[in-house]
C-alpha cells in the first residue's frame, strides 16, 4: 500500500460541495436522524409503505390458506411473476454492492456520499427478492428442505441443480451484504453515540458500535478489512446474477437456453439498481437539503453508468435475436418471432422502448443534470427491467416446443398485490433505515474534504 | 493525550514523538488517515491471513460437502453419468469461499481490534467525544518505557497541542 501512494496522482476533482467542515458534515448527516422532527415527506412515504406492506400480509396469508394457485401461475407458465419478481429485485441490489465494493477497488471516491444507502438498498431488495422462491414454493415453513443437513428423511438436495446453486449464492449475498453494511457502520455508530443526547440513544448506537474509540491501530485494520470485503464482494455479485441466470440457460426451453445470459443479467442488474439509486436519492437529497453532499455530479455519474449498461443491454437484446436466427434452431426463431409479434408483443415493445430507446436521452448533459428528468428516466428503466424479466420467463415458458402445450399467463389480482407489497416492504424497510442511521457515510465524507489531505510539507 | 485540530498537526505530532523514541502510541482520529499509519508504522496486521485461511476453509467445505453427499452417502446414477461431477460443485464451492472469507474478515476485524469493547479509559477524558467529530488526538501510554508524567506532559505540549490532558484509568 505505501508503495503505491508514490505513485503521482492527479489532484482530485472536488466531489462534494465547497465550505463543509468535519463537524458540520457529521451534524448535517446526523441531524436526520438524531431529532424530534421528521420530515412529512417521511411520514407520506411510510405510510404508503405501510399499506402496500398490509397488501402483502393479506396475499401471503391468502396464498399460506389456500395454496400458490391464488397466483396466476398454470401449465405451462409455473414460473409467472413470483420469479420475474425475484429476479428484478434481486438485480436492483446489485448497484448497492458495485458502488460499495467495485468503486472502492476502482478508488472512485465520489462514491462516498451513496454508498451507505445503495447498500442498504442491496439489503433490503435481497429481503423482497427472498420473499418470491420462499412463497413459490408452496409451504414456505419447509424452506430448510434446500440446505443440506443429516435428516431421517435420508435425502439430499441435488447440487447438481442451479435452483440449489441459487439457494447459496442468494443466502450468502445476503449475509455477504450485511457483514459489509455494518462494518461501515460501525464508525458512524460510534459518532451518533457520540451526539446522542437521550439515554435510550447512548445505549442503542453504543451498544451497536460496540465501543469504536477510532484508534489509529484500529482504522489501518479497519481499512484492510475494508478492501478484502469490497475484494470479495466484487466477484460475489458477479457471480450471484451469474447463477441467476443459470437458473434460465441450464434449461433447454427455447429463449433460455444460450451462453450469454450472465454477463447480460449483470449488465442489467445494475442498470436497473443504478435507476433505483437515483430514485431513491433524488427525493431524499431534496427533502434533506444533502445537495451539498449528493451533489449534481453523483447523479451526473450515476445517469452515465446507466447509459454504459443500458446499451450493453440493448446490445445483448440485438445479439439474443441474431443468435436465435443464427442458431438454425426452428425453435429459438419462434420464441423469438413469438416474443415480437406473439400475444406479448405489447410488453416486448414497450420493453424496447423503455430499456432501449428511452435511456439514449442520457447522451445529452442537459438531461443527466436535471434531477427530474433522470427521476422519470429512472422509473422507466425499472419498468422495462421488470418487463425485460417478465418476457424472458413467461413468454418462453407459454409458447415452447410443442404447440399443443401452449397457453397464455394471465396474472391474477394477488400476483399483483404481492408484487407491489414487496415495493411497500422495501419503502417501510429503507425510510426506517434512514430515520435510525446516517444515510449518508460520515466518516467517508470526512475523508473527501479537503481539510482530511495532510499537507505536503509534511511527508518527508 | 494531546489533542489537535487539523490532521496534518497530528501526523506531525505523531512522527515526533516516534522519532523521541515513544513506542506505544495511539492516535484517534474520525476517518482513517493514510499518513497516519505511515507514521506510526502501522501497515502490518495478520487480518488477510486470517481470511485467507477462512477462504480456504470454506472452498474445501464446499467442495467435500458436495463431494461425500454425491458420491458416497448419497450416490444417484442417472445414465451412467460420472458421480463425481466437478464442474457442477464449482459453484458452491466458490460461494462458501467467499461467505467463509467474509465473515473471517469481519470477525478477524473484531478480534484483532479487541472489539466489543464497552470500557476504554480514553473516554473518560472529556473532551474525547469529539474524536468522532473534528478532532485529532495522540496518546502517549503510560506503559511506554520513557513515559514520565511531567516529561511526557511537557513534549505533548512542545508539539503545539490544543490541549493536553492526562487520561485516568
Amino acid at each position: 500500500m505505501a508503495d503505491e501512494q508514490l505513485i503521482e496522482t492527479p489532484e482530485r476533482e472536488r466531489v462534494i460541495a465547497p465550505g463543509y467542515t468535519f463537524g458540520t458534515v457529521t451534524d448535517q448527516i446526523a441531524s436526520v436522524v438524531q431529532t424530534r422532527h421528521t420530515p412529512g415527506f417521511w411520514i407520506a412515504s411510510f405510510v404508503v409503505g405501510f399499506l402496500l406492506l398490509q397488501a402483502l400480509l393479506l396475499s401471503v396469508v391468502l396464498l399460506m390458506w389456500k395454496g400458490v394457485g391464488v397466483w396466476g401461475i398454470r401449465t405451462p407458465v409455473m414460473w409467472g411473476f413470483a420469479i420475474t419478481n425475484f429476479v428484478w429485485w434481486i438485480g436492483i441490489g446489485h448497484a448497492g454492492t458495485l458502488i460499495s465494493a467495485i468503486l472502492l477497488l476502482l478508488n472512485q471516491s465520489w462514491r462516498n456520499s451513496i454508498n451507505r444507502f445503495a447498500e442498504a438498498m442491496t439489503l433490503f431488495a435481497v429481503a423482497c427478492a427472498g420473499l418470491f422462491p420462499l412463497l413459490h414454493m408452496g409451504r414456505p415453513w419447509l424452506f430448510y428442505w434446500m440446505l443440506p443437513y443429516p435428516n431421517t428423511m435420508r435425502v439430499l438436495p441435488n447440487f447438481r441443480s442451479p435452483l440449489v446453486w441459487d439457494v447459496f449464492a442468494v443466502s450468502t449475498y445476503a449475509t455477504v451484504s450485511l457483514l459489509f453494511w455494518f462494518v461501515g457502520l460501525i464508525p458512524d455508530l460510534g459518532t451518533l453515540r457520540d451526539r446522542a443526547r437521550g439515554l435510550a440513544g447512548k445505549y442503542i448506537y453504543g451498544f451497536l458500535a460496540m465501543g469504536w474509540r477510532g484508534s489509529a491501530k484500529h482504522w489501518s485494520i479497519y481499512e484492510t478489512a475494508s478492501l478484502l470485503l469490497a475484494g470479495l464482494a466484487t466477484p460475489l455479485v458477479l457471480s450471484v446474477h451469474t447463477v441467476v441466470s443459470f437458473d434460465f440457460t441450464v434449461a433447454i426451453v427455447p429463449g433460455w437456453h444460450s451462453t450469454f445470459f450472465p454477463p447480460y443479467f449483470v449488465a442489467g442488474a445494475i442498470y436497473s439498481g443504478f435507476a433505483m439509486v437515483l430514485v431513491l436519492a433524488i427525493p431524499l437529497r431534496a427533502v434533506y437539503g444533502l445537495q451539498g453532499l449528493i451533489t449534481d455530479r453523483h447523479l451526473e455519474n450515476s445517469g452515465k453508468i446507466m447509459l454504459a449498461t443500458g446499451l450493453i443491454v440493448a446490445y445483448a437484446y440485438i445479439m439474443e435475436t441474431f443468435m436465435a436466427w443464427y442458431s438454425g434452431s426452428v425453435y429459438e426463431q419462434q420464441a423469438f418471432w413469438n416474443r415480437m409479434t406473439g400475444p406479448y408483443s405489447a410488453q416486448y415493445w414497450f420493453l424496447i422502448s423503455c430499456n432501449v430507446v428511452a435511456p439514449n436521452l442520457l447522451w445529452f448533459k442537459k438531461f443527466r443534470t436535471s434531477p427530474v428528468l433522470l427521476f422519470a428516466s429512472s422509473i422507466i428503466v425499472l419498468i422495462g427491467m421488470w418487463l425485460e424479466r417478465y418476457m424472458i420467463i413467461v413468454s418462453s415458458l407459454a409458447q415452447d416446443f410443442v404447440p399443443s402445450s401452449w397457453a397464455l399467463f394471465r396474472a391474477t389480482r394477488w400476483d399483483w398485490a404481492t408484487y407491489w407489497g414487496t415495493i411497500g416492504f422495501f419503502m417501510v424497510l429503507f425510510f426506517l433505515f434512514v430515520r435510525a442511521l446516517p444515510m449518508i457515510s460520515i466518516f467517508e465524507v470526512r475523508t473527501l474534504l479537503p481539510q482530511a489531505k495532510v499537507r505536503e510539507e509534511v511527508r518527508r | 493525550m494531546a489533542e489537535f485540530d487539523d490532521p496534518t498537526m497530528l501526523v506531525n505530532a505523531a512522527r515526533a514523538a516516534r522519532e523521541k523514541g515513544f513506542r506505544r502510541l495511539d492516535a484517534y482520529t474520525p476517518f482513517p488517515i493514510e499518513d497516519l499509519t505511515d507514521a506510526l508504522h502501522l501497515h502490518r496486521n495478520k487480518l488477510p491471513l486470517i481470511v485467507l485461511i477462512g477462504g480456504l476453509t470454506g472452498g474445501f467445505t464446499g467442495y467435500l460437502l458436495q463431494y461425500f453427499t454425491t458420491v458416497i452417502y448419497y450416490p444417484i446414477n442417472i445414465a451412467g453419468r460420472p458421480l463425481h461431477s466437478w464442474p457442477s460443485y464449482i459453484i458452491i464451492t466458490f460461494e462458501l469461499t467467499i461467505l467463509f472469507a467474509s465473515i473471517s474478515a469481519v470477525l478477524g476485524l473484531l478480534g484483532l481490534c479487541g472489539l466489543p469493547m464497552p470500557y476504554h479509559p480514553v473516554f473518560n477524558v472529556p473532551r474525547f467525544s469529539a474524536a468522532s467529530r473534528d478532532r485529532f488526538f495522540l496518546c502517549i501510554e503510560s506503559t511506554d518505557p520513557l513515559f514520565d508524567r511531567q516529561s511526557t506532559t511537557k513534549f505533548l505540549e512542545s508539539l503545539d497541542a490544543k490541549e493536553v490532558s492526562e487520561v485516568e484509568h
